[in-house]
């Protein structure tokens, strides 16, 4: 495995691998620093302060309409961005934008690629967005399908780690232990079980289609980065994107982004990119960071912590770093490439 | 060009004169033989441009043709039963988008009990879902809805599902005479969507909306869907011109003049049923046929008038609302606006189960001396169904119905007793 192509400049001045955009040249610099962006999702939108979907989905769009000049349709699934997006009479959406249910938006995404296809517009491309419910539990099963044919459209999953629209219930992507509405912190083994949830990233490669990556609002540039890389492909592209929610996390909105830098930098999510079901790289952890630190500031883990902060289930953090352990060692987030810090 | 050809094989190159652009496909029988059809003039370019696409479910290919016809795409797709069923979230959200898909809905049973076999418990299940329904006697008429559909769905932004008898006319080769290409494109005009993806002139399509516009959304939805009930005649006015043949309506009057007895029905069962009336009509009997063609919306004056001579009607289903009754007898009663006249309704034909010219004769001689219920089941086995509700009474663990009533009919082994 090498390192991202991308990364053989590395600025660490805002404390992470975020590249500052006033020192690089006016065509490397991210979209959102383009006074001239679409601003696909515009301002005056509903999402919680600090909700790291609405961030993600407006750094995808954008790049994405900075990589085809303009020329993308979105199609979103049924969930929190659709919903704080579209209040009627009222839009934040800046391009074409169809939203039909909860369950289909990789099937409607496909239908509308082939609609554009068959009137000679192949050049209009196509982003199906849906969250962690919408992509890995109810819409999976249409997901699969739009993989399998290698329709060409973008998926992006705005993974949030539970079904936060409705009230925070557990998903197939909530984390071991983590309180929900659906899986409280009561009983003799409070919040969500081990051994449960979906790799979804891992299931995309398993489909064998040309593109898959992960990428948190920790690091937007990077964000960024393979949103481009995504759209030099056609055929089915998966982007599955770590967005902290304030509201069903229970952290500080000005925590979004420290949150998903910290679940890069513990190993819990990583952060890497596949081609054709072949991993071709990862961002290396630089200084790998105990899960607790990552777990401590979020109300969903607060059972397993003491009043003064001291980790009080220390079993269940001990499988929680475990896990991240493992991931660590699977994706070799730790073994640094050439010109890379190690831990 | 009259040709013997299969109902399915004759839908299929009519819709394809049609030039649908975007037609999903997810195989189910009775509809398969469409797609399969569709596919191969997809694959040699007989039908081009289109993009065939092989779904992953019912609901799948339903999505794609909301997709594909929100981005400017005339859209087809076909299924039956269960995949109407399994499709249904998205049946409602096609019509609530407004979007004018064409769907052949080849009737079939629903189970439980599964059965593939013909009725239309699929059609009524998909009742309120806001598109217009109509119903093909024959497979003539099949092919002429079809062309009707698009022209109709596109000029109201409506979605239009032709439903056509599965196996009695999917599957049935009879001569058909098919419209030429010429023809098709002076009755169904190229695609001009009222709202569109498109990256000139973004919109936002599938917005929330709470309380306050709902309402007022729902209504607009209401009335575009009456329009086709103005609509449809013209149109069908317009193709019979064309066509040189009767092409589509809202109902079908057969030997109604002076009849004091009318029976109502949907489907193929419409041609058994003036066989039939032809027969009475011969022994002196005042009786006649009307033949619903549009199911939604539902064409009550028009009902009403051809009716208006009725002093008894009885409807004849092929699906009944479970606990209830008939779906269309309940309209059609509301159609004749309290006139005192005895709607009986006749449930027929579940699951596939032979419609006998005998038993419709003896059900309306029954009819018009007075003597029959409000609900019917024809050529119903009370002695299975004693046997089982007997069994019911006897043992709390009675076991499935469905089996215990195959094995009382010495078609499957007893099990445990």
């Amino acid at each position: 495995m090498s390192a991202p192509t991308r990364s053989r400049v590395r600025f660490y001045q805002v404390g992470s691998s975020a590249v500052g955009n006033r020192l690089l040249g006016a065509d490397q610099r991210t979209a959102q620093a383009d006074p001239d962006r679409t601003n696909s999702l515009t301002s005056g939108h509903r999402a919680c302060q600090g909700c790291g979907e609405a961030l993600g989905a407006r750094y995808v769009l954008d790049a994405v309409m900075r990589a085809t000049g303009g020329q993308a349709v979105a199609v979103n699934a049924t969930g929190c961005l659709e919903v704080f997006s579209t209040p009627y009479p009222q839009t934040s959406w800046r391009l074409p934008w169809l939203h039909s249910l909860f369950a289909n938006a990789p099937s409607v995404a496909t239908g509308v690629a082939a609609a554009l296809r068959v009137q000679g517009k192949a050049d209009v491309r196509v982003v199906g967005q849906a969250g962690d419910g919408g992509t890995v539990d109810i819409g999976m099963g249409a997901l699969s399908g739009m993989f399998e044919r290698n329709d060409d459209v973008l998926f992006v999953c705005y993974d949030n780690e539970a079904y936060m629209n409705t009230g925070v219930q557990r998903s197939g992507a909530t984390p071991p232990a983590a309180r929900t509405a659906t899986t409280e912190a009561v009983g003799a083994e409070p919040g969500n079980p081990f051994g449960q949830g979906k790799d979804m990233p891992r299931i995309a490669m398993a489909h064998g289609i040309p593109y898959v990556a992960t990428a948190t609002v920790g690091d937007l540039f990077d964000l960024e980065t393979k949103v481009e890389r995504a759209m030099t492909f056609h055929g089915a592209r998966y982007l599955h994107v770590l967005v902290p929610c304030p509201l069903g996390w229970g952290a500080a909105p000005k925590d979004t982004i420290r949150l998903a830098r910290l679940a890069q930098q513990t190993g819990l999510f990583p952060v890497f990119e596949a081609e054709h079901g072949e991993v071709t790289g990862v961002s290396p952890i630089r200084r790998k960071v105990p899960v607790e630190q990552y777990l401590r500031p979020q109300r969903r883990f607060a059972h397993l912590f003491d009043e003064t902060g001291a980790v009080a289930a220390s079993e269940v953090v001990g499988r929680l770093q475990a896990m991240a352990d493992r991931t660590i060692a699977r994706y070799g987030l730790l073994d640094a490439p050439d010109g890379e810090e190690g831990s | 060009m009259l040709q013997q050809i299969e109902g399915s094989r004759a839908v299929a190159r009519a819709v394809a004169l049609c030039r649908p652009q975007v037609v999903s496909t997810y195989p189910i029988s009775p509809q398969t033989h469409i797609i399969e059809a569709l596919g191969v003039l997809v694959k040699t370019g007989e039908l081009a441009p289109c993009e065939s696409i092989n779904a992953d479910s019912e609901f799948a290919a339903m999505s794609m043709a909301i997709g594909a016809s929100a981005a400017g795409a005339r859209a087809y797709t076909a299924t039956a039963s269960q995949g109407l069923l399994f499709m249904m979230e998205a049946v409602f959200n096609a019509a609530g988008l407004g979007l004018p898909i064409v769907m052949t809905l080849a009737n079939r049973a629903v189970g439980a009990p599964i059965n593939i076999w013909n009725d239309h418990s699929d059609a009524m299940a998909a009742r309120d879902a806001g598109w217009v329904q109509l119903f093909a006697e024959t497979n003539q008429e099949a092919v002429d809805l079809h062309v009707l559909a698009f022209a109709l769905a596109e000029e109201l932004s409506v979605p239009v599902m032709v439903c056509m008898d599965g196996f009695i006319l999917t599957h049935a080769f009879e001569a058909v005479d098919l419209p030429d290409q010429a023809q098709v494109d002076e009755l169904v005009p190229p695609y001009v969507p009222r709202q569109v993806l498109d990256v000139d002139d973004p919109v936002s399509i599938g917005a929330m909306v709470g309380p306050e516009a709902f309402t007022e959304v729902r209504y607009l939805a209401h009335a575009r869907l009456a329009r086709a009930l103005e609509v449809i005649p013209v149109l069908a006015g317009r193709n019979a011109g064309v066509l040189g043949r009767p092409a589509g309506g809202l109902v079908h009057p057969y030997r109604t003049e002076g009849a004091r007895t009318v029976v109502v029905a949907m489907g193929s069962v419409l041609g058994t049923l003036k066989d039939v009336v032809d027969g009475l009509r011969d022994e002196g009997e005042a009786v006649g046929v009307l033949g619903v063609s549009c199911f939604r919306p539902f064409p009550g004056e028009a009902i009403d008038r051809a009716l208006a001579g009725a002093e008894r009607v009885v409807v004849v289903e092929k699906a009944f609302s479970t606990g209830f009754g008939g779906v269309l007898a309940a309209d059609v009663s509301l159609a004749l606006r309290g006139r005192p006249v005895p709607v009986h309704t006749v449930v027929a034909g579940l699951g596939g189960r032979p419609v006998r010219a005998a038993s419709l004769r003896a059900l309306l001689l029954e009819a018009m001396a007075g003597g029959m219920a409000p609900v019917v089941f024809c050529d119903l086995n009370t002695e299975v169904v004693d046997a089982e509700l007997g069994r019911m009474a006897a043992h709390r663990r009675s076991g499935p119905p469905a089996e215990n009533v195959l094995a009382d009919l010495g078609l499957v082994a007893p099990h445990g007793r």
